[in-house]
């Protein structure tokens, strides 16, 4: 029932958010602020983990890489592959579920203790729309940008690590780089991107919205937020896998 | 005018709000007053919006509030300034920001003419100088100051203050107080005090409604109330014996005999 209940309210939090705003250029302020908080404000750590997750890739593969018969640019293959269709879009989200996504269940819960909220209700503000959907569409124009710039770094990542420890040099690396590559592979990861940017934004937005009491609740409920979206963005990893990748 | 009629409102079965009527006035204070938990913050917020009630309505001069949705609420909404019991600045915004917000958000003047107004309130509510600074600079007082400028930068015809003095100090509280009354009566607004502060009480309220566990108990004037022999409400306001002694000479003064009782 209280499962239900939350569904329900959930639902009708994002059916709220779509009313005209009272003045699109605060709405368009609001936007650009949430996108460098979003976006600007977790470059720093989507480099650093991709960097080190393309590099562990290169490390990882080559070590099970036993067989002589398998030539050595797999490794650049396998990078590839792994971090483009997993590592990319699954991880660094579930990451930015911890950093964007504490961030907005913090600040909507703060907001609402300190009666924040309510002082915007009654200027006469729609709040769902003004303080979550700028939020959202913040979410969903920075997190695929992030995901992209993760691919890359990734990549990157694992072409320094290879080289570094000697397992491969630059040209089989980027030779493997470039075989069998599939472009399918690139849009279901941007796909993939775009579902969680939205479990990442709306599911904090839905708890720190809500939130009742005071500081505790609120660390209760960020919490709740990064927890829920994490499970949520491995549920939809598995159900967009099966439903979007050909076996 | 602000009327409220037979207004009702329960929490998960738990009536808080029992059948409360009441007329409040413009250029006046309207008090509404009563224990922690009697029910006023409840009411208040049943007047702005904030909660629906279960039944009964809220007029703002004769037009519905309770019965409308969407846009005309909206409208009424805008006409409308609260001051809340912490504030509720927003704290990444200056001073300037917080106050300009409504301003932004609601009028198309420009830049230049919105400032002029922003420092007008800010001198209206006498604060200078605080135009950069951010809320987690300012003083409790300072704060009460500056969300009222932020609630009457629209010129608002309805203000309502949710526990102006929680947490001030007697002369900051007698600061707000005087600011609060004379704003009501400069622009002729309807204002509705929530509070249990006895200096309050005395100071500003042209018209007050006792709240009893949800139930409006008495309601009349702050010179009325000195002579009220409603023994709870006498209960909660004349509590300490230094307060039961001010209402004694209160009463005397008041008919005269303050002399006599000298002698």
């Amino acid at each position: 029932m209280t499962l239900f209940h939350q569904i329900g309210k959930y639902l009708l939090m994002i059916k709220s958010m779509f009313s005209k705003p009272e003045n699109t250029k605060m709405y368009w302020k609001e936007l650009l602020h949430q996108c460098t908080e979003i976006g600007y404000g977790s470059l720093g750590i989507v480099a650093i983990i991709s960097i080190f997750i393309g590099a562990v890739s290169t490390i990882q593969t080559a070590y099970q890489l036993v067989s002589p018969l398998i030539p050595l640019s797999t490794i650049g293959q396998v990078v590839r592959d792994t971090v483009i269709l997993e590592f990319a879009p699954t991880l660094v989200c579930i990451v930015l579920a911890g950093v964007a996504g504490s961030r907005i269940a913090s600040e909507l819960g703060n907001m609402r203790v300190s009666e924040q909220i309510d002082a915007l209700e009654i200027m006469g503000i729609k709040t769902e729309t003004y303080l979550i959907l700028p939020k959202v569409i913040a979410a969903l124009i920075m997190i695929p940008m992030l995901v992209v710039l993760s691919m890359a770094l990734g990549i990157w990542g694992g072409r320094i690590a290879g080289i570094t420890a000697n397992i491969i040099d630059a040209t089989t690396y980027d030779k493997g780089l470039r075989e069998f590559f599939d472009p399918y592979t690139v849009k279901f990861a941007l796909t993939k991107a775009y579902v969680f940017a939205f479990i990442i934004s709306s599911i904090p937005a839905f708890y720190g919205y809500y939130v009742k009491g005071g500081a505790l609740e609120i660390g209760r409920a960020s919490t709740k937020a990064v927890v829920v979206s994490c499970i949520l963005i491995l549920f939809f990893d598995y159900v967009l896998s099966a439903l979007l990748l050909p076996t | 005018m602000i009327e409220v009629k037979n207004i009702r409102k329960s929490f998960n079965g738990k009536v808080i709000i029992d059948d409360v009527s009441a007329v409040m006035k413009a250029g006046q204070c309207n008090l509404i007053i009563g224990a922690s938990g009697s029910g006023k913050t409840v009411l208040m917020k049943c007047m702005v919006g904030l909660f629906e009630p279960d039944s009964g309505e809220v007029l703002y001069d004769g037009q519905n509030f309770t019965a409308m949705k969407g846009k005309e609420r909206t409208d009424i909404r805008k006409e409308i300034g609260m001051l809340f019991q912490g504030s509720a600045l927003f704290d990444s915004l200056t001073v300037e920001q917080n106050i300009m917000f409504p301003l932004n958000m609601f009028t198309d003047w420009p830049q230049r003419k919105k400032l002029e107004r922003v420092n007008e309130v800010l001198a209206r509510v006498n604060l200078h100088d605080v135009n950069k600074k951010y809320p987690a600079e300012l003083s409790g007082g300072m704060k009460k100051r500056v969300a009222l400028a932020r609630a009457i930068v629209l010129n608002p015809k309805y203000l309502f203050c949710d526990e102006p003095n929680s947490g001030l100090d007697p002369q900051t509280s007698l600061v707000i107080d005087r600011l609060i009354r004379e704003i009501t009566v400069e622009y002729k607004i309807t204002t509705v005090v929530n509070t249990h502060d006895m200096n309050s009480l005395m100071e500003i309220g042209d018209y007050i409604l006792y709240m009893y566990k949800g139930k409006k108990e008495w309601e009349g004037s702050n010179k009325e109330i000195i002579f009220s022999d409603n023994q709870r409400l006498n209960e909660f306001i004349f509590a300490s014996e230094f307060l039961k002694d001010a209402k004694e000479m209160r009463q005397l003064e008041a008919m005269g005999k303050v002399n006599d009782k000298k002698e």
